[in-house]
């Protein structure tokens, strides 16, 4: 198993998942042109629950959660986020996505902000925020990602590791309910997976609600409640980590498992 | 044991670099000695350098500087450095300095021109260097409406009626955004402040300058402006106009709304596949036949807005590149922390994309300031329209290198300044770090 030299923190207290629906996504369609990119996908996220999606590549895993924020539009079903159904009105999208918080796979800070400026940016502008507040804001959770020293530099003097922590402090920093991860670790050195996973680890701690694209199967099992495997641009297995990893029920899953965790 | 392994038991201090591999010497060396081949170029090198100013210096070394005409000129060459002697006669633009300068504006009102240049310098600080104090920029804000009045003359109330349109607009964006939606307001903005430039500033303005007769400067005609002070009124005019249109032109190329796209593409198009000449003689000649009988536009005013247009069609190109050069990344990251569109444009988008672009930037203005010298086309009397008057006069028939030579050094001076300013606006905002 590609990972296991990965020794993640575990976490110690027990993961709680609410009753309350945070996502909510019935009947959804999405087409590139004429190319179906996802197919019916039925999805109920619950406030608290961390959800791992995998699959091969071109399965529509990444297209699935940037239709949550609605970077990528879907054109049938419904996508209710936060009880905020996602429509073609831009006042809706702008509040959904100032609720969800997104990480890239390449980061995507702005190079020409310092890192503080990177944190601030969204809160003061969007949220209204005052400068002040916003700083103790962004410094409370640079901080938290391990990397205060580093506010006043550029985002191109970090490292990959620390520049996808900034990433994560910033949308951190903007409050969200519910954090979207677009393949986190896969731009970054096997040394810097660490401490990204760990800082997503313990975001899961404190019960925030997650959707994490990913490939590290030690992840998905330390925190995740659930297991989405997609290929085709449809759902085809969700279970919860144990039962997923040691007891795949389609041949899809099982193919797939044993060529990830085969080497 | 085996070659491969191998263990360093002291890691190698720094140590400083030997004599002969730094300093001039070593330059030398390296750049024009460093073969035969290379040392012989070097040397031919040196002989064309030389032959050269052995023709060029006695030009300027025997240049005379006071002088009544030409033929007084070369009397004064041939008495001072015998017969057959060639030298510069500088004494053209001793005497008709002030004309390249000013064109025909009445002499005793210099001080207004004057003026003007030294509060531009003074309102351009806070634009080009951000260390400066930021109450200045109050300064810049105002000088376009100072300028006019100090140039033009006649009542201080036509700028600040002027002015006043973009607070008429700005009201009725505001007022129309907050009941409807920002676009109507921008909409709203827009026409409104149009419609005060086009059919209420003229009179308002008029009343008022009736009523409440202070600060009237006397007038002086379009016609009487020429030399540096034309170029750099249409220059700068067209510059500080010309990059936030293409600005909007780049944007709107990029929309999705098909309108918006179509226009902004047309308009692109069109202005760039038409040389400069035609919109100028368009402003020169047509212009008035197009527009309602008895208004008078002003010739200056008509030809900065062609050289204007002209300019934001290419710098909205240029734009364009720089917004092509950025990562789709930086777009969905804007968009992903719920920027609206125009805040992700101005926070994110454009400070990117106009970094990238400040060398295609800075050469439209370069160009555009160069062009502004076609105006002697249409009879405007720019440096190079006057020389042709300066010819003219008897006393100084004949005379080429000197004159010529005088408005390419000033326009050097100008735009090497520009380029040498970009560059350092460059390493300025090198964040990077690749």
């Amino acid at each position: 198993m590609s990972d296991t030299a990965i020794d993640l923190a575990v976490p110690k207290t027990p993961l709680k998942v609410s009753d309350e629906i945070a996502i909510e996504i019935v009947g959804m369609n999405k087409w590139y042109g004429d190319f179906h990119v996802l197919r019916d996908i039925d999805l109920v996220v619950n406030r608290g629950e961390r959800i791992v999606v995998c699959g091969p590549s071109g399965s529509g895993k990444s297209t699935l959660i940037r239709c949550v924020n609605r970077l990528e539009e879907h054109q049938k079903g419904k996508i209710v986020v936060d009880g905020v159904e996602l429509t073609s009105d831009l006042k809706n999208i702008d509040k959904v996505r100032s609720e969800v918080g997104m990480v890239f796979q390449h980061f995507n800070l702005f190079p020409h902000l310092t890192i503080k400026e990177n944190c601030t940016l969204a809160p003061i502008w969007v949220r209204k925020i005052p400068k002040r507040e916003a700083d103790e804001i962004a410094m409370e959770y640079l901080t938290k990602v391990k990397i205060p020293e580093q506010a006043d530099k550029y985002p191109g003097q970090l490292s990959g590791g620390q520049q996808q922590r900034v990433a994560i402090a910033r949308s951190l920093c903007m409050k969200p309910r519910i954090m979207l991860f677009d393949e986190p670790t896969s731009a970054l050195d096997p040394e810097m997976i660490k401490e990204v996973l760990d800082t997503m680890i313990e975001l899961a701690e404190e019960g925030m609600t997650m959707i994490c694209v990913t490939h590290e199967m030690g992840f998905a099992q330390a925190v995740a409640n659930r297991v989405i495997f997609m290929d085709q641009g449809q759902i085809v297995e969700q279970n919860e980590p144990k039962e997923f990893f040691n007891n795949p029920q389609s041949d899809r899953t099982k193919l797939f498992l044993s060529q990830i965790l085969g080497h | 044991m085996s070659d491969a392994s191998y263990v360093r038991t002291e890691m190698v201090s720094e140590q400083a670099a030997p004599n002969a591999a730094i300093g001039p010497v070593r330059w030398a060396r390296e750049n024009l000695f460093s073969g035969w081949f290379n040392t012989l170029l070097t040397l031919v090198s040196l002989y064309v350098v030389w032959q050269l100013l052995q023709h060029i210096w006695p030009w300027f070394a025997h240049s005379v500087w006071e002088a009544e005409s030409l033929q007084d000129c070369r009397r004064i060459i041939i008495e001072r450095h015998g017969e057959g002697a060639t030298g510069a006669c500088f004494a053209v633009i001793n005497e008709r300095w002030k004309q390249f300068l000013f064109g025909f504006y009445p002499s005793e009102l210099y001080w207004r021109p004057i003026l003007t240049f030294c509060l531009m310098l003074l309102s351009l600080v806070p634009i080009l260097f951000s260390a400066a104090p930021r109450k200045l920029l109050w300064l810049s804000i105002a000088f376009p409406g100072l300028a006019f009045w100090l140039l033009w003359g006649g009542s201080i109330f036509v700028p600040l009626v002027a002015y006043a349109g973009f607070v008429v607009g700005w009201l009725l964006h505001q007022a129309v955004s907050a009941r409807f939606s920002t676009l109507l307001g921008v909409i709203a903005g827009v026409f409104s402040a149009l419609i005060w430039w086009l059919y209420l500033a003229g009179p308002v303005a008029g009343t008022l300058g009736e009523a409440l007769d202070f600060a009237s400067l006397r007038q002086v005609n379009s016609q009487q402006f020429g030399g540096f002070l034309l170029s750099l009124v249409i220059g700068v005019t067209g510059i500080a106009v010309s990059l936030p249109i293409g600005i909007v032109l780049a944007l709107g190329r990029n929309s999705d709304m098909f309108f918006v796209k179509t226009i902004c593409v047309g308009f692109i198009e069109f202005i760039r596949g038409v040389p400069l000449i035609t919109l100028l003689l368009v402003a020169s000649f047509l212009l008035n036949i197009f527009l309602p009988p008895g208004t008078n536009f002003d010739i200056i005013l008509r030809v900065i807005i062609m050289v204007t247009l002209f300019a934001s069609a290419y710098m909205a190109e240029v734009v364009r590149g720089g917004l092509a050069a950025l990562p789709s990344g930086q777009y969905e990251a804007a968009d992903a922390l719920g920027l609206d569109y125009w805040k992700s444009m101005r926070l994110i988008i454009m400070p990117q994309a106009l970094k990238i672009s400040i060398p295609g930037i800075v050469n439209t203005f370069i160009g555009l300031f160069k062009d502004t010298t076609l105006v002697a086309i249409i009879g405007l009397l720019d440096p190079i329209g006057l020389t042709t008057a300066v010819r003219a006069d008897s006393n100084w028939n004949g005379i080429i290198w000197e004159i010529y030579g005088f408005i390419a050094l000033i326009f050097f001076l100008i735009c090497y300044g520009m380029s040498q300013y970009s560059q350092y606006l460059e390493r300025k905002l090198a964040t990077d770090h690749r």
